[in-house]
């Protein structure tokens, strides 16, 4: 996994509630084997009209708007539990997510990919929307060490929180597995002792 | 202080306690099919890591199944090669698989609990958000990626925080033509499509108490609509019942032996959850989705709400809808029975029941697919097969279907489907479709009158 220290850059900001992993990935994407390229299909039914044609209202499609943070409404990631809805972010360069609400099981396919998300406040969501809508190149600070999200040049920032487990992780690019592989022996003990 | 259910669980499963972090929970029983685990096996292969625990593992091929010509190869290419890769890792890895036309296959959460693999108490988990259903029999059951199937597959275990715990309560007597799948809506569009997030949901009263297992199971299946990893109702004498005399479940003293320790699983009288709603069982009607979201509910007897929000005109907007409007006497063209949420015995037994004497609408489409080989079979021997021919509707083979529309099954353009599944998302059921959850009564009643109707009406 790759790791996350900080980031500054600029974000594109998605001003839609309960963004579900259908509209991220759609079900007919879903028939590979494999991890890679689903980003040329993230939100695709939203990036494409039915003919293929692009979307031009859509936000990803706006040129003035670009960076790797997603800027998203309220409740992103909710429904289906598809790990194809962060690796199509992922694989279309998003780092960091920013929502004031994730759904659970996305959240942790997040962080289980070095997708970092982070749950701001109402107040500020619609803030960093506001700014990034009126000046596209306006630059968002993330700092996971010190787990601080704020607009760049400006005073305005709000902490942010995270498992300091996954923090550990996400900053050293570690995965769950190499610990769960670790504690092979106890988990062996355990077993033993489970109800027959 | 007294422990819920949920604790009662969770607890029994903790391996260990990392400080300040997660903790390991043990997994009983690991369910995969063909789209969330490929590229799990991938990642175990690549690292040279062998399946811990395969004996603990069942496959089904389901989400990505035909549902007719189930004998012919699959003219798809890519979704053939999906399911070839499916039984070429459970064959490689040890794993039983109930492939295709296998007398067991069916929908993962519709397989595991009719042949008793899932039991009270379990933790159980699988690469697919409606895992939840399984947490009718008062098991611990969830969700997971793809990332989390590895971890499953490496070690038996996941690393998860506690979540908080939630209490759901309904009371009093359910109206005539109101059924789980109704009530578990109401819930939602009462609380909402997040309300449930960071929680653990148990279901209590004497609503779940007096509920068969499948309509259980039907509302454990749709607590991730509201957020929930899971939803959990207090196994009993229907539990056991239903349980006993499976193929995978304990036979006699060792049967005996594990309903006293299920019965030791209720939550105590004392426990004290983190979050409680209580709702009256005679405020729920029959009900009906106008939105994008499973919490976009209305009752058959209410309007659509008159909310102004952009998230919400969105939601009108793709519908198709208007606020203020009634969904009765909406014209409807297809209508689907079926997915891991409605597609068990009693509900095609409720559609049966309906339908029987009467035609189907000549503008509707209308897909019957059961939930499993079994199922099927059963809807045969009971002669509801004859029951829904005659009437001009299709029974399908086994599979989610035009729930999530990955195989051919797929609602056209701009139609309405007046659907048993879970999720009413744009482009849910094909792309440009428009998906309006309902109970399998609704669903009948709709699909022989061609449109929305007040099916209490017709009841009272």
């Amino acid at each position: 996994m790759e790791k996350f220290i900080t980031l500054k850059a600029t974000a594109i900001p998605l001003d839609i509630e309960n963004v579900d992993t259908d509209q991220i990935i759609p079900a007919r994407f879903l028939k590979v084997t494999n991890r890679d390229g689903f980003g040329k299909n993230l939100f695709r039914d939203w990036r494409f009209q039915n003919d293929g044609g692009i979307n031009t209202d859509f936000i990803l499609n706006q040129s003035q708007f670009a960076g790797p943070i997603l800027v998203a409404g309220d409740n992103f990631g909710c429904g289906s539990s598809r790990e194809h809805a962060a690796w199509a972010l992922t694989d279309y360069g998003f780092k960091v997510i920013v929502s004031s609400f994730f759904a659970d099981i996305f959240k942790g396919n997040a962080l289980n990919n070095g997708l970092l998300p982070v749950q701001v406040s109402p107040q500020f969501l619609k803030e960093l929307m506001t700014t990034i809508t009126a000046d596209p190149k306006t630059k968002i600070n993330v700092d996971l060490e010190a787990q601080t999200i704020g607009i760049d040049g400006s005073n305005h920032s709000e902490a942010f929180h995270i498992d300091a487990y996954k923090k550990t992780c996400m900053i050293n690019g570690y995965d769950d597995i190499d610990y769960l592989l670790s504690k092979r022996e106890t988990i062996k003990a355990f077993e033993k002792t489970l109800q027959a | 202080m007294g422990k819920t259910l949920f604790d009662k669980v969770w607890d029994a499963h903790v391996v260990d306690t990392i400080e300040n972090g997660p903790q390991i929970l043990y997994i009983d029983k690991h369910l995969i099919h063909e789209v969330t685990s490929p590229q799990a096996f991938n990642e175990l292969e690549e690292r040279n890591i062998p399946v811990f625990r395969p004996d603990q593992i069942v496959a089904t091929a389901d989400h990505n199944t035909p549902t007719i010509n189930q004998h012919l190869p699959i003219k798809d290419e890519l979704s053939r090669k999906q399911l070839e890769q499916l039984s070429e890792n459970c064959h490689n890895n040890n794993i039983t698989l109930y492939e295709l036309g296998h007398k067991y296959n069916g929908i993962v959460h519709v397989m595991a609990p009719e042949l008793g693999i899932t039991q009270p108490g379990m933790t159980i988990v699988c690469g697919d958000s409606h895992t939840s259903t399984h947490g009718a029999f008062g098991t611990i059951a969830f969700g997971i990626g793809t990332s989390q199937v590895a971890q499953v597959f490496a070690s038996q275990c996941l690393l998860l925080t506690k979540p908080k715990s939630l209490r759901v309560t309904v009371n009093g007597k359910l109206r005539n033509g109101v059924l789980s799948k109704d009530v578990i809506l109401y819930i939602i569009s009462k609380i909402g499509t997040n309300a449930g997030t960071g929680y653990f949901c148990e279901y209590a009263g004497d609503v779940f108490e007096n509920m068969s297992m499948e309509g259980r199971m039907t509302v454990c299946n749709m607590s991730i609509e509201m957020g929930a990893r899971g939803g959990m109702i207090a196994p009993d004498e229907t539990t056991f019942e239903y349980v006993k005399g499976r193929k995978f479940a304990q036979k006699g003293e060792a049967f005996d032996k594990k309903v006293a320790y299920w019965k030791t699983l209720p939550t105590d009288d004392d426990a004290v959850f983190d979050k409680e709603y209580h709702f009256d069982a005679e405020d729920i009607e029959p009900m009906l989705t106008y939105g994008t979201n499973p919490g976009m509910g209305i009752k058959i007897s209410e309007f659509i709400p008159e909310t102004s929000d952009a998230s919400f005109e969105k939601a009108l907007d793709y519908m198709n809808f208007k606020k203020g409007e009634t969904l009765i006497g909406k014209p409807i063209n297809f209508v689907f029975i079926g997915s891991c949420t409605n597609s068990r015995i009693e509900d095609f037994r409720i559609a049966a029941d309906y339908i029987k004497g009467k035609r189907k609408a000549d503008n509707v489409t209308a897909w019957l697919v059961p939930g499993s080989k079994q199922v099927e079979a059963q809807i045969i021997e009971e002669g509801l097969k004859i029951i829904f021919d005659d009437a001009g509707f299709e029974l399908r083979q086994p599979g989610c279907s035009a729930c999530l529309a990955m195989n051919d099954d797929k609602i056209l353009q701009g139609e309405y489907c007046v659907s048993t599944s879970n999720r009413n998302f744009e482009g849910r059921q094909g792309q440009g479709a428009r998906t309006i959850l309902a109970s399998p009564l609704m669903a009948a009643a709709t699909a022989v009158e061609g449109k929305i109707i007040d099916i209490t009406k017709q009841l009272n």
